[in-house]
């Protein structure tokens, strides 16, 4: 058993190989690169669960089941640096879920890129993220995990710019890309600080694992600035890493304009997966988050420990959720709906982690991908029928057109909204709203989260109206279509999925909830509904029949092609559709910030030391010009003036000697006799 | 062995201004040649040499000063001979199309490169300074001659800069010299000399300064983006990827192991300069218009890496440095590779915004690839080299000053943004037909295609970068066990290391 550990690589390294096969391969070979992507995933799958296979039987003595293998990547500073892969119920469940949907997404993408010149590319790309995630997940060292966390934010980079050529497209990459990074720097800084504190980055050790007890029982007794643990302050640097990734406040911007990327790629990427991947750090990191001098229970327990960390991360995640719903809210874009309503559902992901413990978050995770997914490629049909159109309003009527499209969606929307007891998305967030109720620091959240759950009903029958059930408008691509079978078959697994993870998401049936907390033993319990439970429900049932029953009475009796809203409350709405203007907030601070700094350098480096340095030249030059003058002036003219002086007395002397001889014997008469002029008068003394 | 680097590239240097005036090629396979072999030489050299610091050569040189002809090498000055080796073949596949005075061209390429050699390994201060000022002749005529626009500016400002820095590398050895009393300029010998500390106090900043300016230390970093944009591509791949790090390795090699105390005293004030460099050079790549300033100030930002790792004086942050050294060598030299030769020589413009209608992105689609990899490979994504490396400073840093490393988290993050700005804008903007339909005729005559030559080139150092990105520990294994020699036990005492 402990040699599954030892081939975990196996599972990301099938997509990576068909990335790289596909990226050897040329435009026209568009039926090998899509088999080969499905067929690695489809294999990666199996091999996935195989693995949680493995998770199924409890380990001997305890019940926690983890596995791991390690081995040296490189040294630095002395110490081998560790590397490896790790099995437990997480990454377990995990690889199952992004395998499974991916699978189907990959098959859904066949059709709905059936068109696209750059088909080959476009599963190249999918099988590079596919790998990336898959990485993400069985990494037993955080470093690695980073690695794989930046190669799913370039493989998102480059799916969402995958239409580069338009220039939203092309924005809204780079801007996910940055937005991501930002939050990275605190992630890497995060990590930095954890290997400087522990010396290891390896989740599990054998007991020197950065998330076992000798390492964080010593990060929770150090402190630093301000009295803080330092647990503590790397656990918030770490989830500044989730709130990039995963679109909570205030990083979320990237997220909605990410919809400009194909759709299977919002479904895959954007919706059912990379988003989650911040969700599933703070699930992975959970023992630091959670560790407290009181001592860590690192368990499944439904209301485990109340730190600042994970006070953080409730308070980000039940804002976030609100935020999310609200601005859905007014929303036209049939892709940016689900896109703020993923927001909005990683928010409450992020406050089950807070109030719950991973168990709770990590279900919400799982069955939200599922129906996540049914949505997003719903929607995509939905766009592919319409002749590309997204915009709800001219839509209306598609459920007699598109009857697949419109079951499945119908299955998804009634998930997402937390429909009772047959649709896995109730079971999972009344498994939240219950954590939150109980969560002893604070109720607000739970408040917060109710009222997201009602605006969640009331967004998502928006939708449904204006989509499927509202009088058809016309529109200028033609009679709308069902989609073909690549695209419903994907969509009918999906939703009978949806359904059926209801099942193990009851907590009649704790199975699934206890397996995620890794704790096997508690299988035979029967209903481990606390207090609570049941009123939990009762409020979440309550949200949602007053969310759905306000907005099909507004909506079902509003005039085509206008909204109920816009109508009753304009400010709002106009605030709402501008998406309370974070985006022009940021453009107002930051990005002009930024613009402002660098033409201020640049400007500094051109005319500030350009001027020094060309002065410094100038002087030198003046320098050479006032010695030139000088030596023109002073040495050389001083030289020429003596030159001239010698050459003059020459000339004059030249004169003496004339040839002529009446001149010579003169000055020889006059010589003799000024000679015996003196020899006489020194004679005479 | 190591010391035929240097014979090899000199020699070569020679024989090429023997060739006749008109055998360009030649004169391109002799260079190549004689780069290759220096490379092969370094490589197979450095793997005998081994990571501990020994004696290669030594002789009596100038007896009077007790300058010797001294060369040596430990890990460090491994590191930098395969890097050099690699720039240089690198860069002479990348000037296979120069076609004016060809022999010179190459000629002066291969002194430079014989010079960066000697400078790597010499372990005598008054050799290592003449090797040093060799290699500023090369580079101002390479500029000068063979430049593109401003390049009489560009070559002057690179020979003002150069020569202060010289100047006052000079200044210091012999005061070094001097007030060690001893008739040597050995390093060793000096290394183990305690100055006092208030001598220390003065000779630390001006060798360290005279040295950093070559290194690009902001704010005397103004020659660099210039000179690497007036520069021809291969005196570009240069200047960045090996004569910027001829700086560094001053400062560590000289400034930090002659003068540990002074070092002491002035690290804070050298660490907040490098960390202006990281963000001013991430600022200002922002704005540029020029895709060659944006190569040139990622390349002032990223040797702001360099030498914020030196100052911190841990093992993991040194060797973050001298991988940084090596890294951003290989990277600088692969994005002035495409920007120079694969964009410049084909479509005669640098402008973005001229080059955002040209469609690059389809009709060189070799160039754009490279150029993501390499942007990739820049803004320190991991599975590349500068991640291995920037990661160890940033660890380093963490250590000692966790307030710059924070800080030059700002300049990594920045890096991203320009990297993708300029990506985006050279090769992938302004395409009006969307990607779902068929390519489209040419209007405008396709541009030569990518030869092969360039096509070698690229693939060696995009190759270097992945390799040591994902398997960096060749390299740190050269490079750690050399601060345990006795040449940093200054260091050491001085609570460093």
């Amino acid at each position: 058993m402990e040699r599954v550990a030892e081939f975990l690589w196996i599972i990301p390294a099938l997509p990576l190989l068909a990335a790289a096969a596909i990226a050897l391969m040329r435009r026209r070979h568009r039926r090998p690169a899509a088999t080969l992507a499905i067929g690695s995933l489809v294999l990666a799958f199996v091999a996935s669960c195989v693995a949680f296979a493995a998770t199924l039987r409890p380990a001997a003595g305890e019940g926690l089941v983890r596995l791991h293998h390690d081995f040296a990547w490189f040294e630095v500073g002395g110490a081998a640096f560790r590397a490896g892969w790790l099995l437990d119920p997480l990454s377990a469940g995990m690889l199952v879920m992004v395998t499974f949907v991916g699978s189907l997404i990959f098959v859904f993408s066949v059709g709905y890129m059936a068109h696209d010149a750059n088909f080959t590319r476009f599963f190249g790309f999918l099988s590079l993220f596919a790998a990336a995630m898959l990485g993400l997940l069985v990494a037993n060292n955080l470093l690695v995990l980073f690695m794989c966390w930046e190669l799913v934010g370039l493989a998102s980079y480059l799916l969402i710019g995958f239409w580069f050529s338009k220039p939203e497209a092309a924005t809204a990459a780079k801007k996910a890309f940055i937005a991501t990074r930002i939050g990275d720097l605190g992630f890497l800084i995060g990590i930095v600080w954890l290997h400087h504190a522990t010396g290891s980055l390896l989740f599990y050790d054998d007991g020197a694992g950065c998330l076992e007890q000798g390492a964080i029982a010593r990060l929770v007794a150090a402190t630093t600035v301000g009295g803080m643990a330092v647990s503590t302050a790397i656990s918030l640097l770490l989830f500044c890493g989730a709130i990039g990734k995963s679109g909570q406040l205030p990083l979320h911007v990237w997220l909605p304009d990410a919809m400009e990327g194909p759709t299977p790629v919002s479904a895959l990427i954007h919706a059912a997966t990379m988003v989650a991947a911040g969700v599933f750090l703070v699930a992975r990191v959970y023992p630091l988050m959670a560790a407290s001098p009181a001592g860590t229970d690192v368990g499944a327990g439904a209301h485990a420990a109340h730190t600042t960390a994970l006070a953080v991360v409730t308070w980000v995640g039940a804002l976030t959720a609100v935020f999310g719903a609200l601005v859905a809210v007014a929303q036209d874009d049939i892709k940016r709906i689900l896109a703020y309503s993923t927001i909005s559902q990683l928010g409450y992901m992020m406050m089950g982690l807070g109030t719950g413990g991973p168990a709770v978050g990590m279900l919400h995770l799982v069955v939200h991908a599922f129906f996540k997914a049914l949505l997003f490629l719903g929607a995509g049909s939905v766009i592919h029928g319409c002749g590309g159109e997204q915009d709800i309003r001219r839509m209306g009527g598609l459920r007699r057109a598109m009857p697949v499209t419109f079951a499945t969606y119908a299955v998804g929307m009634m998930a997402l909204s937390g429909f009772p007891l047959v649709f896995s998305g109730f079971w999972s967030k009344d498994a939240i709203l219950h954590a939150a109720m109980v969560w002893e620091p604070s109720r607000i959240p739970f408040v917060l989260g109710l009222c997201g759950a009602a605006l969640t009903a009331f967004y998502m029958t928006r939708q449904m109206w204006f989509v499927f059930f509202a009088p058809r408008v016309g529109t200028p691509h033609g009679e709308p279509h069902e989609s073909p079978g690549t695209m419903t078959v994907p969509l009918v697994v999906l939703a009978a999925a949806t359904v059926l993870l209801a099942v193990p998401a009851t907590p009649a049936w704790p199975w699934f909830h206890a397996y995620l907390a890794g704790h096997l033993d508690e299988l035979h319990a029967g209903w481990n509904a606390g207090a609570g439970v049941v009123a939990a429900m009762a409020w979440s049932i309550l949200a949602v029949a007053v969310g759905v029953a306000v907005s099909w009475r507004l909506y079902s009796r509003t005039p085509a092609g206008t909204d109920a809203i816009e109508i009753a409350l304009p400010r709002v709405f106009r605030a709402l559709r501008a998406r309370l203007y974070v985006d022009e907030f940021y453009a107002a601070t930051f990005h002009r910030l930024a613009r402002w700094a660098s033409l201020a350098s640049d400007w500094a480096d051109r005319f500030f030391w350009g001027t020094i340095v060309d002065s410094t030249a100038w002087i030198a030059r003046g320098v050479a010009w006032v010695g030139r003058v000088f030596d023109n002036d002073a040495v050389d003219a001083g030289f020429d003036a003596g030159c001239e002086g010698t050459r003059g007395a020459g000339k004059w002397a030249s004169r003496i000697q004339n040839g002529q001889t009446q001149r010579y014997l003169r000055l020889l008469a006059a010589g003799i006799v000024a000679i015996v002029a003196v020899l006489a008068w020194s004679g005479t003394r | 062995m190591l010391a035929w680097t240097i014979y090899i590239s000199f020699a070569a240097a020679g024989l090429l201004l023997l060739l006749g005036p008109d055998n360009d090629r030649g004169a391109r396979l002799l260079a190549l040649g004689a780069a290759v072999a220096g490379l092969a030489v370094g490589i197979v050299g450095a793997i005998e040499h081994g990571a501990g610091l020994a004696t290669v050569s030594r002789h009596a040189w100038i007896p009077g000063l007790g300058a010797d002809y001294h060369l040596a090498a430990d890990g460090i000055s491994l590191v930098l001979v395969v890097l050099t080796g690699l720039a240089a073949v690198a860069g002479i596949l990348f000037s296979w199309n120069v076609g004016y005075r060809t022999r010179e061209f190459f000629s002066l390429y291969l002194a430079l490169i014989g010079a960066v050699y000697g400078v790597f390994l010499s372990f005598d201060l008054l050799l290592l300074f003449v090797f040093y000022e060799i290699a500023i002749v090369p580079k101002y005529f390479l500029i000068a001659i063979w430049g593109s626009k401003g390049r009489e500016h560009a070559a002057m400002k690179l020979a003002l800069y150069s020569f202060v820095g010289s100047a006052l590398v000079l200044g210091g050895l012999v005061a070094a010299h001097v007030e060690s009393g001893a008739r040597t300029f050995g390093l060793e010998e000096l290394a183990r000399h305690a100055y006092p500390a208030s001598f220390q106090n003065w000779a630390f900043p001006v060798v360290f300064l005279g040295f950093a300016i070559l290194a690009g230390l902001w704010p005397f970093h103004t020659w660099a983006p210039t000179g690497h944009s007036a520069a021809p591509t291969a005196a570009s791949m240069l200047l960045a990827g090996v004569v910027m790090k001829l700086g560094a390795y001053g400062c560590l090699r000289v400034a930090m192991t002659l003068f540990p105390d002074g070092l002491a005293a002035w690290r804070g004030v050298f660490g907040a300069l490098a960390v202006a460099g990281i963000v001013h050079g991430a600022l200002v790549a922002l704005v540029q218009r020029d895709l060659k300033f944006v190569v040139g100030y990622s390349s002032v930002s990223h040797m702001g890496f360099v030498l914020l790792g030196l100052l911190t004086l841990s093992p993991v942050g040194l060797s973050g440095a001298v991988l940084q050294m090596f890294s951003h060598g290989i990277v600088a030299g692969l994005l002035f590779a495409v920007v120079g030769r694969m964009v410049y020589d084909r479509e005669h413009t640098r402008d973005l915004e001229e080059l955002r209608a040209r469609r690059l992105g389809r009709r060189l689609p070799f160039a754009a690839a490279t150029f993501v990899l390499a942007g990739m490979a820049s803004m320190g994504l991991p599975g590349f080299s500068g991640f291995v490396a920037e990661l160890q400073v940033l660890v380093g840093a963490w250590q000692t000053f966790p307030a710059y490393a924070a800080i030059a988290g700002i300049g990594i993050v920045l890096g991203v943004a320009y990297t993708l700005r300029a990506i985006q804008k050279a090769f992938f903007a302004g395409d009006p037909t969307p990607a779902t339909a068929p390519v489209p005729e040419e209007h405008a005559p396709p541009p030569p295609a990518i030869t092969l030559p360039e096509k070698c080139g690229a693939i060696l150092l995009v190759a270097v970068t992945v390799a040591v990105g994902l398997w960096p520990r060749p390299l740190i294994d050269w490079i750690l066990p050399s601060f345990a020699s006795s040449l940093f036990d200054g260091l050491r005492k001085g609570g460093g290391l």
